[in-house]
């Protein structure tokens, strides 16, 4: 299908036989995107069903039914609705729609094949805890998206879905589509907030952590995912008993993840969460199919870009948090990438840690400052001009960022032993991290790749003493 | 004519009415100044202070942090090749490479005849399709070196055409603009101006907490 000539849906959703699907049953139907071809298959079922129920019942309803986050915390919806303090007025719901994760790919479909499940995940909400202002954030480089969502809330403004007394009840509510202007950081929900007032879109000092109680405009606020809110019309049609009835008990329902990289058949997946594991995911033929013709894997990156990196030892590990953070990273949001034996591991972390030096806001000083001196060092490393001491000093940066142990994967090649997820952070917010995580990986799991690397030089060698001090005419040193 | 045109101000009036607060309309009033004129002009973002209430420090403060906003003339064509690693690991560097020759420029720079401007881009929501590349913030999968061409030949053929062009020139997001009947809209208040809970909620019930 195409949308102003450019082909938009290749990569829709392939789901296994038997797994249910909850949020991408419209992908690769026909006009799934309308208002007609959404009617058609059981859309706005979930709204009637919520209406018939008391607010805080529908709000019940989710919180049993445990909709852990998709935008990267996994936190659970309802739990968090709760957080908004009473008798404060007026809330806001803003949809996190910003998708910029590197390997993240799972939001924008949402959001393009099916908007008005969007939208009535926006309803089912905003009436759950007496909201009657929603803003839909959409990432600015996203014009597909933005067409097919202020396209289809045209049409449900028009139908009586969304504004004043929907569906011929008191429940009223406008649902505005926003947009940025590129910059990764602003995905963070205080950054979001503060992008949604018309300022530069830099995170906010916490505490407070949520910004359920002081949030758009200091007024209580809730920030979701695009995935997250897409569950609510399928729950609030069938019922939170169904919903757990899928998964485990602490990661009910599914989830999408998107598998990028070295492997056959790259693509979106709606999974079963909490049991399918990352080989299944992987090798199975119904998913990914393996690794290319003839080739094996070298490692995979779990959760998006920021996530420690899993090697071959990991695979049987399911999608399940309190298993995965144990084992050294994080299941984030639900992107996957695939290296396998031809890869250049530090060129890889590279690109990486590139990514988070340059969406650094530069509110801190270690992610400003860290995060280019990691990128530096990392760069100089592949172009074949680093030395040990920067292998040092790779280390000794991350540390500014994270103090402690960070965490990683074990290995057997190497005897190492899991350091557990989380780690500590002297930064606002986890773009700072993000940027030592893919080194730190790289480092910890590929040791060999980086000694093959770099040049011996002893302590008193003016080259290890310090960026400064590393001859000028070396590429991207020695700037100031 | 470089300020919004009448039009375009009744537009912007439009979208300022959707928000609680004025200020919040700032990025979309940016990115229609930018789609009038292709780029975000500074007698753009004065009269967009005017329409705000706020000062044009405060609209260039907005402005700069954001990459989608063009301080200058850019080409016709935005192509943002994403290099990031899901799109390098299958061959991102090698199609950078590609289109500098091909468009004969380096990443960065826009073309003599203003048609193509070629920039380096991260993640762009795309990563199973990799490589791929934006024109204008339209997506292009699986970009093999042949595609790239073909491309430009495309978009050049097409920016001859007048009026018919496939992808809009540089500044044109959604080519649908949201609307909100003015018999369907609630209403934007301003959060001071609220007062107590909406009328669906059942005053008597104690709200739940999780
Ligand atoms: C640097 C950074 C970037 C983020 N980017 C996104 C994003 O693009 N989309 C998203 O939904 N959440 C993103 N998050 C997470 C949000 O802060 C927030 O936790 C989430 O939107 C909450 O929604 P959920 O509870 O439904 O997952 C990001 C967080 C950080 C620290
Ligand atoms: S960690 Fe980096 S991106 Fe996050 S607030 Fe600090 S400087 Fe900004
Ligand atoms: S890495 Fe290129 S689209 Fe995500």
């Amino acid at each position: 299908m195409t949308l102003g000539g450019v082909e938009i849906e290749r990569a829709a959703g392939f789901v296994a036989n038997d797994t249910p699907r909850i949020v991408t049953s419209r992908f690769g139907v026909d006009d799934s995107h309308t208002l007609v071809g959404y009617l058609a298959t059981g859309g706005y079922e979930g709204i009637r069903a919520a209406l018939k129920k008391r607010p805080d019942e529908v709000h019940s309803q989710i919180t049993e039914a445990t909709v852990l986050g998709r935008g990267g915390a996994g936190f659970p919806a309802g739990v968090k609705w709760g957080f908004m303090p009473k008798d404060v007025w007026p809330r806001y719901l803003v949809v996190n729609g910003d998708e910029s994760e590197p390997g993240t790919y799972k939001d924008r479909l949402l959001m393009e094949l099916d908007p008005h499940q969007l939208i009535e995940g926006c309803l089912i909400a905003s009436y759950a805890v007496g909201l009657s202002q929603c803003f839909l954030y959409v990432r600015g480089e996203m014009a597909v998206a933005q067409e097919r969502i202020a396209t289809a809330l045209n049409e449900a403004y028009e139908a009586g879905y969304v504004g004043r007394n929907i569906l011929g009840t008191d429940f009223s509510l406008d649902i505005v589509l926003h947009w940025g202007a590129g910059a990764y950081v602003v995905g963070e929900e205080t950054a979001l907030i503060e992008s949604l007032e018309g300022n530069r879109g830099m995170p906010r000092l916490k505490p407070p952590y949520f910004p359920a109680a002081i949030g758009l405009y200091g007024k209580p606020t809730i920030v979701n995912n695009v995935e997250t809110l897409a569950n609510l019309p399928w729950i609030a049609t069938n019922g939170a008993e169904a919903y757990r009835a899928i998964g485990t008990e602490s990661s009910p329902g599914t989830r999408m993840v998107a598998v990028s990289g070295h492997v056959k058949r790259p693509g979106v997946y709606e999974i079963i969460n909490g049991t399918t594991t990352f080989r299944q995911l992987l090798f199975d033929d119904e998913y990914c199919g393996g690794m290319r013709e003839g080739r094996t894997l070298k490692a995979f990156v779990p959760g998006g870009g920021s996530a420690p990196w899993f090697l071959p030892d990991q695979l049987d590990l399911p999608f399940e948090a309190s298993q995965v953070g144990p084992a050294g990273s994080m299941l984030g949001s639900g992107a996957i990438m695939v290296m396998d034996d031809t890869t250049d591991i530090p060129k890889a972390a590279h690109s990486l840690t590139r990514f988070y030096a340059h969406e650094s806001c530069g509110k801190c000083v270690p992610c400003r400052e860290g995060g280019t001196w990691l990128e530096r060092i990392l760069g100089r490393i592949v172009d074949g001009h680093g030395t040990t001491r920067d292998l040092e000093m790779l280390i000794e940066v991350g540390e500014t960022i994270c103090p402690g142990d960070f965490p990683h994967a074990a290995s057997e090649r190497l005897g190492l032993e899991a350091q557990r997820f989380p780690y500590q952070m002297t930064t606002i917010c986890f773009v700072g991290p993000s940027a030592f995580a893919p080194a730190h990986s790289a480092l910890t799991l590929f040791p060999e790749e980086f000694r093959d690397r770099v040049r011996e030089v002893s302590d008193d060698d003016p080259v290890a003493t310090g960026v400064g001090a590393v001859p000028v005419e070396l590429k991207g040193v020695g700037a100031q | 004519m470089s300020r919004l045109n009448a039009n375009n101000e009744l537009l912007a009036k439009e979208v300022i009415a959707r928000y609680p607060i004025k200020k919040s309309a700032l990025i979309p009033l940016l990115h229609l100044v930018q789609e009038q004129n292709g780029y975000v002009t500074s007698e753009g973002m004065t009269h967009l202070a005017e329409l705000l209430d706020i000062t044009s420090a405060e609209v260039l403060g907005t402005c700069s942090f954001y990459e989608m906003f063009k301080l200058e003339p850019v080409g016709r064509y935005v192509i943002n090749v994403c290099g990031t690693m899901s799109c390098q690991l299958l061959g991102a560097d090698e199609l950078i490479h590609h289109a500098e020759e091909r468009l004969g420029i380096k990443v960065g720079a826009t073309t003599d005849d203003g048609l193509f401007t070629l920039e380096k881009a991260e993640c762009q929501a795309a990563c199973t399709e990799a490589p791929c590349l934006q024109v204008n913030y339209r997506h292009e999968y699986r970009v093999t070196h042949g595609d790239f061409d073909a491309l430009v030949d495309r978009l050049v053929a097409d920016s001859k055409k007048n009026g018919s062009a496939v992808i809009p020139p540089h500044g044109t997001l959604s080519e649908t603009r949201q609307h909100i009947p003015a018999g369907r809209a609630v209403g934007a208040v301003a959060p001071d101006e609220v007062d107590g809970a909406p009328v669906w909620l059942p005053v008597d019930e104690p709200e739940e907490t999780a």
